[in-house]
């Protein structure tokens, strides 16, 4: 579906490790969203999380910045220990970008001052430096001209694309991507899947839940299955779409695949 | 039923109605200021405050809604200077106002910040903003925007509640009226005339009120 399918993986370097789950565990109510997942991202990692709906997916990267709390386990993230209610999380949040699959820009802002409020307000930067990183981001997604508009005057894709440009103007370590296509139409996801490509390119450590397949291709390193919030498989690209071993995972790629691309033909 | 009217006998006491509709417009202008920062606070006391502040924050609410603004002067007036706060009838009267107007006004802005989406505030939390810094920056303004029209009304009711006022004999519009009255006995000419001046003060703030919109709410058009 994306122009990228056909290319190559790009390759580069693993750092460190810099995210680190251990036999995490949580709970809606009586509903058991995580289970015992297990999970370490090194610096520069490129992490597709795929799974049908209701699987944990976005929940998972979601407590990695404690948007959501969880019950038990261990997160650590840049060296941070994440234990529900921890005092000065906000510092460790400024570190991690998110991008929301409803874009979930601040309506009363125009794009640019959606880029400059928290490098102003959190980092302490003047006006005029934040300006002329959040110009410099917004050309980084190839929407300068639209800095001084709206978000309800700009189209979805726009908007995501300053939605990237915002989180990456607190210049994160690390970047969540919560479905950022889904709520596209379908004209608009490769101009925002070609930004986060380029992201990919720059060495960003990236964690994104998609279903966009051609994506996980191109850019992981790793994709990730998820199912009754577990994770069910993990492996590279080639292998996770040339021989899926799990018989759900199998169930689910012949379910969003199309016909002919699914098993030993993708990748 | 040949009444005649004469409102040269109101007109006479110009300099009187000047200030008394002066009087109103700043006794009701401070206690709108004044209450929008009690609505405010009392608004983020409700929406994330703990359990015993919300408490508090809804008995207060509850008990002036709930009673009439008269009785609420005279509490402040005459019954305060029983446990030994005794003020005078003007700095009675505004506080009587911002007390009264706080308890909408907390309503109002509550709903207009339970009307902004869940989204914009994680956002601003993934942002590593502060809980206060996102209340401020993210949350404010938006809600504001929502629930102007409500809010303006109240005011507009405010000013209008202010004639009350008269009751302690603060110096507003309708005491002036009446102490014009009680002098020349052209009370139906006095009170016609200071209908019309409510009628105009009305008007001023709705003006005032569309112009900070304009120039500080305007939401962005699609175009």
């Amino acid at each position: 579906m994306t122009t990228s399918d056909e290319t190559a993986p790009i390759p580069h370097a693993l750092g460190d490790v810099v995210i680190t789950m251990r036999q995490v565990n949580k709970w809606y109510g009586s509903f058991h969203v995580l289970r015992d997942i297990d999970l370490s991202v090194r610096r520069g990692e490129r992490i597709v999380i795929c799974g049908p709906s209701g699987s944990g997916k976005s929940t998972l990267i979601r407590c990695l910045n404690q948007l959501e709390a969880h019950q038990s386990g261990d997160i650590t993230v840049d060296g941070v220990a994440l234990v529900p209610g921890l005092a000065g999380i906000e510092s460790v949040r400024r570190e991690i970008g998110m991008v929301f699959q409803r874009f979930n820009l601040f309506p009363h802002l125009t794009a640019l001052e959606n880029c400059t409020l928290a490098p102003m307000k959190v980092r302490g930067l003047s006006r005029a430096e934040a300006e002329a990183a959040a110009r410099t981001y917004l050309e980084r997604v190839h929407i300068p001209e639209q800095a001084g508009k709206y978000p309800v005057q700009l189209s979805g894709g726009q908007q995501q694309r300053v939605a990237i440009a915002r989180s990456l103007c607190m210049n994160p370590k690390i970047m969540l991507f919560d479905e950022p296509t889904s709520a596209l139409d379908p004209e608009m996801v490769n101009e925002v899947l070609d930004v986060m490509i380029e992201l990919a390119l720059s060495g960003m450590t990236m964690l994104v839940v998609t279903h966009e397949m051609g994506f996980a291709r191109r850019v992981a390193d790793r994709v990730v299955f998820m199912d009754q919030g577990e994770i069910v498989e993990q492996a590279p690209p080639a292998a996770f779409f040339g021989e899926p071993r799990n018989e759900r995972t199998q169930r689910f790629l012949g379910q969003i695949l199309p016909a002919g691309r699914s098993g030993a033909t993708a990748g | 039923m040949s009444y005649e009217f004469e409102f040269g006998e109101v007109f006479a006491y110009w300099p009187e109605l000047v200030a008394g509709a002066a009087h109103t417009l700043v006794l009701s202008t401070l206690a709108m200021a004044i209450g929008m920062v009690v609505a405010v606070l009392g608004a983020l006391a409700k929406t994330s405050g703990p359990a015993w502040l919300r408490w508090l924050v809804d008995a207060y609410i509850e008990l002036i809604r709930n009673t009439p603004f008269l009785i609420q002067i005279f509490v402040i007036f005459f019954g305060l200077p029983s446990i030994g706060l005794r003020l005078e009838p003007d700095s009675a009267a505004l506080l009587a106002l911002v007390v009264n107007v706080g308890a909408y006004g907390i309503e109002i802005i509550r709903a207009g910040i339970e009307s902004i989406d869940g989204g914009q505030i994680e956002a601003g939390k993934s942002l590593g903003m502060k809980p206060l810094q996102i209340f401020r920056y993210v949350v404010l303004k938006p809600a504001i925007q929502a629930i102007y029209p409500s809010l303006t009304s109240q005011f507009i009711l405010l000013m209008l509640n202010s004639s009350v006022c008269s009751a302690i004999a603060a110096s507003e519009l309708t005491a002036a009226a009446g102490d014009i009255q009680s002098r020349n006995f052209r009370s139906f000419e006095v009170y016609l005339v200071v209908t019309g001046i409510y009628f105009i003060l009305s008007c001023l703030l709705w003006g005032a009120f569309a112009g900070i919109e304009h120039a500080f709410l305007r939401r962005p058009s699609r175009r």
